[in-house]
């Protein structure tokens, strides 16, 4: 473990993208600390600009809090990031170790399903989905992980793929080892690095598709998020620009601070390529 | 005057390394028409010496000392310009992997013309490369020029390869392992091709092994390494058969040589444990919906029977099926037809589940030591595993596999450490122990001991041997090297593109083969015509 935070240290912008990512998570979590109350309450006179009346980042058209909403938006575009990346996770792991140690028809079977998915384009599949099922927090999830599992099932397969004939495979194979305890305690373990990076990407994928969702007005209602945010200040950009561009540089900083992380943990994990980077520059 | 003098050269190696230098104060002389074998196991910094000379040391790894005179010029004083004009052209270099070692989008005699063209001597081209692959003795030069790397055999690469060294006749070839990865039979061929040559035209030959067949077959003097120096150095027949450094003495004392003692006379009375009867094996490759489909039939109609308490060796060169075989034999791989009788009782048909109880009495010992572990899991757990998946409480496998541990001579507090902190021969042993775990009646070792140096390679092997008569054990000993086989096997199959051709017992299978591919496998063994001095008193 020390090992492998000194190699992650190695990579400047790693840590960077993990102080910003620990900040936004610190905002997230002392939102109702820092903001009592609900962001939709009007506190303010609409329109004030960044620095007036108390209102650090300006208030909307109704004169709400930006801040307050940024803050609480943080929550919930956390919450669909993991949430819903937990769910792809689940599912394309399942799939994709299924596909690449039964092999076979298996395989075939499983890969003519994911490839159903890629070819259908995400976002609209996405926006379907949620008109379907009536906008809700829920159906945001399960909407951004149907789109999303496709490339860690066949990432996870081509791992498996080249682990299964290795030696140690093979050695509990003869061993007597049910299928399961060998893709579960054998393969799997090895095969992590590769989801764990993949994983931290599909957090910032997830966090731009639930605001993509909001901007178009198919996020819950209920729940002030960031991309909500930026869509309900879309129509009154020139008058008051701080309504979009502060939730956008949350989500800029957010996702930049995922996929910084996501390379730093992809240095970590394979110290061979990271060295070898570093070598070269 | 001498061709090549090496003197007092040290290389540094980058610091945190096991050691200060990859090579310390190392003095050697090559003269025309000579061939000076280097030979050391892995780390011993035989490469670094060839490539030094080369001029091709990797950027961390600078000369702290010492002078390389080829010549009579100094080639560490060299730019690299200079050395670039000699390189190629006054010394060649051969590598140990000839598949990766020829460019694969360019035809061959293309390339062979090339490093002729680089020295200034393409005009000649297309008289020379014909010559030169003929030179090489490779059948139908023509044709072979135009062919793609991909078409042609290791051996053939090798060839291929030798013949860019030689393109412009350089006086001092650099051979590092040029035949560790190919077949033995090839070994044979390219050994005695680059032997000719080396008479034919007076060129000096430096020859990097690790293998004293191979010395024996060529050398005219031998330099002898270890951690980074020459510990001796003298004349072929000198070292081989009087050495006197102590690391000398060990490594030729574990050469494995044919005539072993420990033969045991095999129960031929004795109930099979084993009776393998027609198996047949066909790789496919589907050629998709238009391509051809292309049939390999890696193991055909094999038969054989083990007895309780013998081994039976496999030997072949790669490519003949005998991994298949054993891989047949415990499921990894299944076969389309035959029957694997064990005590009788047929194994092929069963499922998966109906196979789970006779895992326990058959186990497989693996080729790749540092593959064969999953480098995620402590080396306790790896060898517990087993009877934990048999049924055996976890504190009860635990304390086998502690005992495992001592049996293979490892220190019972290994358990909690994972498979990188172990060399390569320390990890075969966790293997083995792993196998033995399920306390098996039948042990499959698929080539134990061929990715390990010739000291490990004959700790391994007595250990195995140790087991073997401790536990009463009956071996399937797949191998492709002859040398071991007649050392721990009692009968031997010979196996030649699927088909047993031949099977007996090792004494006569060696001292009287029948068939010609036999014939020519002992033929091909490297330094038959040398006999290991029994050093047994100072091992």
């Amino acid at each position: 473990m020390r090992e492998f935070w000194r190699r992650y240290k190695r990579n400047k912008g790693a840590v960077v993208g993990l102080v910003i990512l620990l900040l936004v998570i610190l905002l997230a979590l002392l939102a109702p600390v820092l903001f009592p109350g609900s962001p939709w309450d009007m506190v303010a006179a609409p329109f004030v600009p960044p620095g007036e009346m108390g209102m650090l980042l300006g208030a909307d058209s109704l004169g709400r809090d930006v801040a307050a909403g940024i803050a609480h938006g943080a929550r919930i575009s956390l919450l669909v990031g993991a949430v819903s990346t937990a769910a792809a996770l689940l599912l394309g792991v399942t799939l994709g170790a299924l596909a690449g140690y039964l092999g076979g028809l298996a395989d075939d079977a499983v890969m003519r399903f994911t490839e159903f998915f890629q070819t259908i384009p995400s976002f609209v599949l996405a926006i379907l989905l949620v008109a379907i099922f009536t906008p809700s927090i829920g159906s945001v999830v399960f909407a951004i992980a149907v789109v999303s599992w496709p490339p860690v099932a066949r990432v996870v397969r081509a791992e498996f793929l080249s682990l299964r004939s290795r030696e140690f495979v093979q050695a509990a194979e003869v061993l007597g080892k049910s299928r399961l305890s060998i893709m579960v305690g054998d393969i799997l373990p090895n095969a992590l690095s590769p989801i764990v990076v993949l994983s931290s990407l599909m957090v910032a994928t997830a966090i731009l598709l639930e605001s993509a969702l909001s901007f178009l007005g198919l996020g819950d209602p209920n729940l002030m998020t960031w991309g909500y945010l930026i869509g309900s200040g879309r129509s009154v950009i020139r008058l008051a620009w701080w309504m979009s561009v502060f939730p956008g540089i949350a989500i800029f900083l957010t996702v930049l601070a995922l996929n910084l992380v996501g390379e730093g943990l992809s240095d970590a994990l394979n110290p061979r390529l990271a060295r070898q980077r570093g070598g070269a520059a | 005057m001498s061709l090549l003098t090496v003197e007092g050269l040290t290389v540094a190696l980058p610091p945190g390394g096991d050691r200060p230098h990859a090579v310390e104060d190392i003095s050697l002389t090559v003269d025309p028409g000579e061939i000076l074998c280097i030979v050391g196991e892995s780390g011993s910094g035989k490469s670094i010496t060839a490539n030094a000379v080369m001029g091709l040391l990797p950027g961390g790894l600078p000369v702290r000392a010492g002078h390389i005179r080829f010549e009579g010029q100094d080639l560490l004083a060299l730019g690299p310009d200079a050395m670039r004009r000699l390189r190629g052209a006054r010394l060649a270099m051969i590598f140990q992997e000839p598949m990766t070692a020829l460019n694969p989008l360019m035809r061959v005699g293309d390339q062979v013309a090339e490093a002729l063209r680089v020295h200034g001597a393409g005009g000649d081209a297309a008289r020379r490369v014909p010559e030169l692959l003929a030179a090489v003795n490779l059948p139908d030069p023509a044709a072979i020029a135009r062919s793609h790397p991909f078409r042609l055999s290791g051996g053939q690469r090798q060839r291929v390869m030798i013949a860019m060294a030689l393109a412009l006749e350089p006086t001092l070839l650099i051979a590092d392992e040029p035949t560790t990865a190919l077949d033995v039979t090839t070994q044979m061929q390219i050994l005695r091709l680059v032997r000719e040559i080396q008479s034919r035209r007076g060129t000096g030959v430096m020859f990097i092994t690790h293998d004293f067949g191979v010395v024996a077959e060529i050398a005219d003097c031998v330099a002898v390494m270890q951690h980074g120096r020459i510990v001796e150095q003298g004349s072929a027949r000198a070292v081989l058969d009087r050495p006197q450094h102590p690391y000398t003495r060990a490594l030729i004392a574990a050469v494995p040589h044919g005539a072993s003692g420990l033969v045991a006379p095999a129960p031929s009375a004795a109930e099979p444990v084993l009776r393998v009867a027609g198996l047949r094996k066909t790789y496919r490759r589907g050629g998709g919906w238009f391509g051809q489909r292309v049939e390999v039939p890696a193991v055909q109609d094999a038969d054989f029977t083990l007895v309780h308490g013998e081994t039976l060796g496999v030997v072949g060169e790669s490519g003949s099926g005998k991994s298949t075989l054993a891989r047949c034999v415990v499921k990894l791989v299944e076969p389309e037809s035959g029957s694997i009788s064990f005590h009788g009782k047929d194994l092929r048909p069963l499922s998966r589940s109906a196979w789970k109880p006779y895992r326990q009495k058959i186990q497989m010992i693996f080729q790749d030591p540092f593959a064969s572990l999953n480098p995620r899991r402590k080396v306790g757990e790896t060898i517990a595993e087993g009877p934990i998946t048999h049924g055996l409480p976890r504190a009860a496998a635990l304390e086998r596999a502690r005992d495992l541990l001592r049996l293979v001579q490892l220190d019972p507090g290994a358990m909690d450490r994972y498979p990188h902190e172990f060399s390569g021969g320390q990890r075969q042993r966790i293997g083995i122990a792993r196998a033995l775990a399920l306390e098996p009646e039948l042990l499959i070792a698929d080539e134990p001991v061929s990715a390990l140096d010739v000291s490990v390679q004959a700790q391994v092997l007595a250990l195995l041997a140790d087991i073997r008569g401790r536990l009463g054990l009956t071996m399937l000993f797949i191998t492709h090297d002859l040398r071991v086989a007649a050392q721990v096997c009692d009968r031997v199959a010979v196996m030649q593109r699927g088909v047993i051709v031949e099977q007996g017992s090792t004494m006569q299978v060696f001292s009287a083969p029948r068939h010609p591919y036999t014939q020519q496998l002992l033929d091909s063994i490297p330094g038959r015509g040398w006999t290991p001095p029994d050093l047994t008193e100072a091992a």
